[in-house]
């Protein structure tokens, strides 16, 4: 026994040594695996898109199959009408869902809410897609911007739920406390005290939200159905940047993959910006939260 | 006091019961709840005050109902819009080979299989490398690279479907269709999952964007999972004398093993309801055919690429019925990963507090 106690690291067996090795190297080379489809599509997204990108790309509107040049000007102006209607859905909602399940929620009514905000999350942004053209489209008899905006408002309730409730809840109580003590009501305690001790990380929470659904494709298909034209009504079928670039990456035409690219790099640019953005803010705020 | 106050003038009393309430609570002893100090004070204005907090309390609890109504809604619509194909093709719907569309004969097997193969396929690709990123970064490598690996494969996520799609059509395809192809079809063609023409895209270029799409959701959640391990199993692992790696296989991914579990199920939901990048890579024709070379369909891109199309009724019908489908299984698989990630985590916040 008091052999093997000092035992010192070097006289470990040769092969217990080389399978720590092996598996340090196996797991080095993993995240390099990893890394490199990121830095292959960004690179490729930069290469091919940047020679496309110029005044009239983000000022035109698409020119008809086989003229040259035209831009996505259109679809641009459409994926923020688009997101803007998300926004004002899915930013109220989900606030007001997280401030319920962290001022109020310790029954079991609020586990169950939570748990389906959490199944909310995982349902195919397909699902969500059909279940508004169902809703929406359906019953008004044609697409429209607003359809593809609740849509994707739906797909930010989760997110933005969890992540207000998360940053309530490390407000300390002390706060509220001491809020009600001085007489102030318990509903303006939670705006003015709760809510703003928290707001960076609810920020980031919904510019998070905000980003995810942002590039989303699939639940536009058949809600705000896409536009070659301009169109800045929400009653209208509406250009968005993803779906012009799914648009122009099946079809056959080389200038139109051209295009596509570019949307692409226009697209990755404002939703990266957004993210690292928010990362930056994020890191500040919590800074402030340990001083 | 008691006697103080006549309890049988009424306007008065909504603002005296809960205060007798609280006084005889405290004369018995037990410890005056924090909130009552406030009510208190403010009983000038104690009826508005109230009033607000019920209607702010019911506005805040309405935006959770809308959170089930969503659901509930989502389900609905989908039930009673799919019930033309539930009423005429029943279950044999889910074994059905055939898809026409035309003569109105309508089976979605393909596109199941479609949707499993390639989840799978992305499942087996994606999970070793995930956890070897998790592992590497919590407990092998130096302070200073945590941070960037982990925001790098965080900026995975960020990228949207679309793009990784529009890279697999252009960069994947055709690198899969000059090298890779041959090279496994020369080596491991005897398999039989590596015959015929070599395409580029088909289920293999599926399965390989979705894992790299799919990365990082295994990869963060297994970080979470092992971060809550408790240090004191690593400790008593190093105690005995054993290697790092080995400390790591014993001491922590042991431990973890439920929640990664759940984190790959999390996963393979999300490879499951992946739409766009499949959509543009995996070929898109129903046919049921062992090579991963060759061209398939999943019930999330048939969807995408058939339902503006559909004309009549039980065409439309039939699709929604798969969106049904791919509902139920999407909100199995996603309770089950979050039963399994809670029971870790929960444990975690508990043994903190």
């Amino acid at each position: 026994m008091l052999n093997r106690r000092n035992r010192i690291p070097q006289q470990v067996s040769f092969s217990r040594r080389a399978t720590n090795w092996v598996a340090t190297a196996a797991a080095a080379s993993a995240a390099l695996l990893v890394l490199a489809p990121l830095f292959a599509i960004f690179g490729y997204l930069v290469y091919k898109g940047i020679g496309s990108i110029n005044l009239e790309f983000l000022t035109h509107t698409p020119r008809p199959v086989g003229e040259a040049g035209g831009g996505m000007a259109n679809a641009i102006v459409g994926s923020g009408l688009i997101l803007g209607i998300a926004s004002l859905i899915g930013i109220p909602l989900g606030m007001g869902a997280g401030v319920y399940l962290a001022e109020y929620g310790k029954d079991r009514y609020s586990d169950a809410v939570r748990f389906t905000a959490d199944v909310l999350n995982g349902v195919p942004s397909i699902v969500i897609g059909i279940a508004v053209y169902a809703l929406i489209v359906l019953r008004q008899g044609h697409f429209s911007a607003f359809s593809g905006g609740v849509a994707l408002g739906i797909m930010m309730i989760p997110t933005v739920a969890r992540t207000t409730e998360e940053m309530l809840l490390m407000v300390p109580n002390n706060i509220r406390e001491a809020a009600l003590g001085l007489g102030i009501p318990q509903w303006r305690s939670t705006i003015s005290i709760a809510l703003r001790s928290a707001a960076s990380g609810i920020i980031t929470g919904i510019m998070l939200a905000f980003a995810r659904v942002a590039g989303e494709t699939a639940p536009l298909l058949f809600t705000a159905f896409g536009n070659q034209f301009w169109s800045l009504n929400p009653n209208q079928p509406t250009a968005a940047l993803p779906l012009q670039i799914f648009t122009y990456a099946i079809s056959p035409f080389d200038e139109w993959h051209r295009q596509a690219w570019a949307g692409a790099l226009v697209l990755i640019v404002l939703i990266v910006v957004s993210v690292a953005a928010v990362r930056l803010a994020a890191r500040r705020g919590s800074v402030r939260h340990t001083a | 006091m008691k006697a103080a106050r006549p309890p049988d003038e009424p306007d008065n009393q909504a603002v005296i019961l809960p205060n007798l309430a609280i006084r005889s609570a405290a004369e018995a002893g037990t410890p005056v709840p924090s909130i009552a100090f406030g009510e208190r004070k403010v009983r000038s204005a104690g009826l508005g005050t109230r009033f607000a907090d019920t209607v702010f309390k019911y506005a805040m609890l309405a935006c959770t109902v809308s959170v089930l109504a969503i659901v509930a809604l989502v389900l609905y619509e989908l039930i009673t819009k799919s019930k033309l194909t539930i009423a005429e093709f029943g279950f044999k719907f889910f074994t059905g080979q055939n898809w026409d569309p035309v003569l109105g004969d309508f089976g979605a097997l393909p596109f199941i299989y479609g949707t499993i193969v390639s989840s799978l396929l992305a499942l087996v690709l994606a999970v070793p490398l995930a956890v070897g990123v998790a592992v590497f970064v919590t407990e092998m490598c130096p302070k200073t690279l945590r941070g960037i690996i982990s925001f790098t494969v965080e900026l995975l996520a960020a990228i949207p479907s679309v793009i990784y799609g529009l890279w697999a059509i252009f960069v994947l395809a055709p690198l899969l269709r000059l090298h890779v192809q041959p090279f496994l079809a020369k080596y491991f063609g005897w398999t039989g999952l590596f015959t015929g023409p070599p395409f580029g895209i088909g289920m293999l270029a599926a399965g390989i964007i979705l894992a790299i799409m799919i990365i990082p959701i295994i990869s963060s959640i297994t970080r979470e999972v092992l971060v809550a391990v408790p240090q004191h199993q690593r400790e008593a692992v190093l105690a005995l004398g054993a290697t790092r790696w080995e400390m790591i296989r014993m001491g922590v991914l042991r431990n973890a093993r439920t929640g990664i579990l759940g984190g790959i199920i999390l996963g393979l939901g999300r490879a499951i309801g992946e739409t766009m990048a499949v959509t543009m890579i995996i070929g898109n024709r129903p046919e049921i055919a062992k090579s991963l070379f060759a061209p398939g369909y999943t019930m999330a891109s048939v969807i995408a690429n058939e339902f503006s199309e559909a004309t009549d009724d039980l065409y439309l019908s039939a699709l929604i019925e798969i969106g049904l489908a791919l509902l139920i299984v999407t909100l199995v698989v996603n309770a089950l990963a979050r039963v399994l990630v809670w029971s870790i985590t929960r444990g975690h916040v508990r043994a903190h507090a």
